[in-house]
């Protein structure tokens, strides 16, 4: 007989279980609905295989970690003037709780954008103004630019080293200062010649800029810019280069020695989880190869004996026994910048505007 | 200067020059038939993509260059479709054109960047090549630098000595007159509009297969209106134009080698170089506004339609 009074209560127990499992469902779905919006500021098309496209790498890597948990957005060939403050606005106006603007020029817009957004999170890659919702992060690409001095003073017979820059800001002369500190070091007589295209990304004048370095006897290439050309241009006319931002050395697979490789991938997700848990803290992030923020692929041109005094390098960068910059330092004028033992601080590398003694080359003004 | 370094930049100046010179072309005997096609950039992204996917896929570089000429003209077909018959306004098509082919380009070459290729090697000429100074510039240069001399010659003939060029020019002048004379008004802007195409489309594939062989996004960065401007300044005139394209490759090999040899101008003026020299020169040679005036085409821009 209580078998139907048993069936209502455990029907009655069933609906509560069920109510309170869709209310349960409810809030993980209210939480899955709503997921944290994340803006990307992209300079080059993501398809440059070079700088942005190592930033779309780290955001796929961001959306593969959380799946729908993040929701992305990014804006490519955001030109570095008037029409990146319009873009990270736009993002900031469109829920995107956190925004990366991934190239120098967006410092002053980020920051302008971030007052009037107080409640977005903003990150700004390679520069060197925070506020109270904007953090800074860059990659000490300085320390693969010195392992690659290695490379170039042990490779080297001309004792030319060329040098493709772009824009004379600090993280450029902070990387041609690493490889002069490493040629002072490992070739003295070695010759750094820096060549400036004024451009990001322009496959033909970088081109261009690899075959004038090149008709004027370097032999080894460095590049401060975003396409594959000089290691194509290098491989072709048969001297050696060192790719940057991605690993282009497929693009010359005779002649190119390493590629200095961003990998942001590690820092999006951090900095996402951050946001999510409440525990962001406005921070200026310098990765390097202690934080696999930076990779450094050795090809198979070097011969054992180059490569191995080259991991022997990264180690100590790694390990924290050794810096790039640590004294005594002077620069071209003689001024002695970095007493010796003394080691580099970030801010110092953020403002770099001086070149290191034995670079011949001078900074545009 | 040394002899050897005069012979590099002129070389490059020529290497360098090549992609403008084929585009201006293209667009020089568009202009003439009264056309203004603004969307020589998406043309030319157009004719890169294509031509590194079909010459990195079958290995043959010159299908890809005969492709990158039929996506040009694809691309122009479009365009002449509503420009030239369906009498939209032309600089309206032309920026939507160009929107359109970066767009496309970029969502096709998604697969492709990052893929390297062996291009077009250079070919010297035996002999001549060694002539000094000139030698390497004119003949120590990969096939379609040759190409593009061979196709400076014969729109140059066509345009100056031909039944033909003169057709062109009076669509271009007067269309209602061409058109009283039995000329095909549209379809002679069809035509031209064609081959502004197929001239961008090789351009393109002159970057992506020969100048700096790969695909990268945006990889023109900028040349297809850089030519635009030319064509302008050239005042629509053969020689102006072949002029105008080395001269600004000239100065965008200046703005490097002088940086190279420790010359002590700032980079970014230097970087203003190819603009400022190749719009001054190009200023002072048409300073005569009048006679200028008679080489732009008069009906520049205006749709035709018969029976108007």
């Amino acid at each position: 007989m209580s078998y139907p009074l048993l069936k209502k209560q455990s029907f009655k127990k069933l609906l509560c279980g069920l109510t309170a499992a869709l209310g349960m469902s409810a809030a993980l779905s209210a939480s899955a609905q709503e997921p944290l919006k994340i803006g990307f500021v992209y300079l080059g098309p993501v398809g440059d295989h070079g700088w942005t496209y190592q930033h779309e790498q780290g955001r796929q890597e961001l959306v593969e970690h959380f799946g729908d948990k993040v929701k992305t957005t990014y804006v490519e060939n955001v030109d570095e003037g008037a029409s990146a403050e319009r873009v990270i606005r736009n993002l900031a106006t469109s829920g995107n709780q956190l925004i990366f603007t991934t190239s120098f020029g967006y410092m002053n817009p980020t920051i302008k954008v971030a007052q009037q957004f107080p409640k977005v999170t903003f990150e700004h890659a390679t520069g060197y103004k925070q506020a109270k919702n904007v953090g800074t992060y860059l990659a000490r690409t300085y320390e693969g630019r010195y392992v690659g001095g290695y490379l170039a003073a042990k490779m080297t017979k001309s004792h030319k080293i060329g040098y493709i820059a772009s824009f004379p800001i600090p993280e450029v002369i902070r990387d041609i200062n690493a490889i002069q500190l490493a040629l002072n070091k490992y070739d003295p007589q070695a010759e750094l010649k820096v060549m400036w295209v004024n451009s990001w990304f322009d496959p033909g004048k970088e081109a261009d800029a690899a075959n004038a370095l090149i008709d004027q006897g370097v032999d080894v290439l460095f590049q401060h810019t975003d396409s594959p050309a000089p290691i194509q241009t290098a491989e072709r006319r048969g001297v050696y280069s060192i790719g940057y931002a991605s690993d282009m050395c497929h693009f010359g697979p005779n002649s190119c020695l390493m590629s200095i490789v961003n990998d942001w991938g590690p820092f999006y997700i951090r900095t996402a989880q951050q946001v999510m848990d409440g525990t962001w803290k406005p921070e200026d992030f310098w990765g390097g190869l202690h934080d696999d923020m930076l990779k450094l692929p050795i090809s198979d041109v070097v011969p054992a004996d180059v490569k191995q005094g080259a991991e022997k390098i990264i180690a100590s960068i790694r390990s924290g026994e050794f810096h790039p910059f640590t004294g005594p330092i002077k620069d071209q004028s003689g001024t002695e910048r970095l007493k010796a033992g003394e080691t580099i601080t970030n801010q110092q590398l953020a403002s770099m505007d001086w070149c290191v003694e034995g670079l011949k080359a001078d900074m545009p003004k | 200067m040394d002899l050897d370094l005069i012979s590099n930049i002129l070389f490059a100046m020529v290497r360098t020059g090549t992609p403008l010179l084929l585009v201006a072309l293209g667009e020089l005997v568009c202009e003439k038939s009264g056309v203004l096609n603004l969307g020589q950039e998406g043309m030319m992204l157009f004719g890169a993509v294509i031509g590194f996917i079909v010459a990195f896929a079958t290995g043959s570089l010159w299908l890809g260059v005969a492709l990158a000429i039929v996506a040009g003209m694809v691309l122009a077909l479009l365009f002449a479709l509503v420009a030239v018959y369906l009498n939209a306004n032309q600089i309206a098509c032309g920026l939507a054109l160009t929107i359109f082919g970066v767009g496309l380009s970029s969502f096709i070459g998604t697969a492709w960047v990052g893929k390297p290729l062996v291009g077009f090697g250079t070919l010297a000429i035996p002999l001549l090549s060694q002539i000094p100074l000139l030698g390497r510039m004119l003949f120590a240069q990969d096939l379609l630098v040759y190409l593009s001399f061979a196709l400076f010659a014969v729109v140059g003939w066509v345009l100056l000595k031909t039944r033909t060029g003169l057709v062109l020019q009076a669509v271009g002048e007067n269309p209602a007159a061409a058109s009283a004379m039995g000329l095909p008004v549209r379809r002679v802007r069809l035509l031209a509009v064609l081959f502004g195409g197929a001239m961008a489309g090789l351009a393109g594939a002159y970057l992506s297969l020969a100048y700096t062989p790969m695909w990268a996004e945006n990889m023109t960065a900028g040349r297809g209106w850089i030519a635009l401007a030319l064509v302008v300044f050239a005042s629509w005139r053969v020689f102006r134009v072949l002029l105008g394209a080395y001269l600004f490759g000239l100065a965008s090999i200046l703005h490097l080698v002088l940086q190279g040899l420790g010359v002590s101008i700032p980079s970014n003026l230097l970087a203003m170089l190819p603009y400022v020299a190749t719009i001054v020169v190009l200023v002072l040679l048409s300073r005569d506004a009048v006679r200028t005036r008679l080489y732009a085409p008069v009906s520049l821009g205006q749709p035709w339609q018969p029976g108007h």
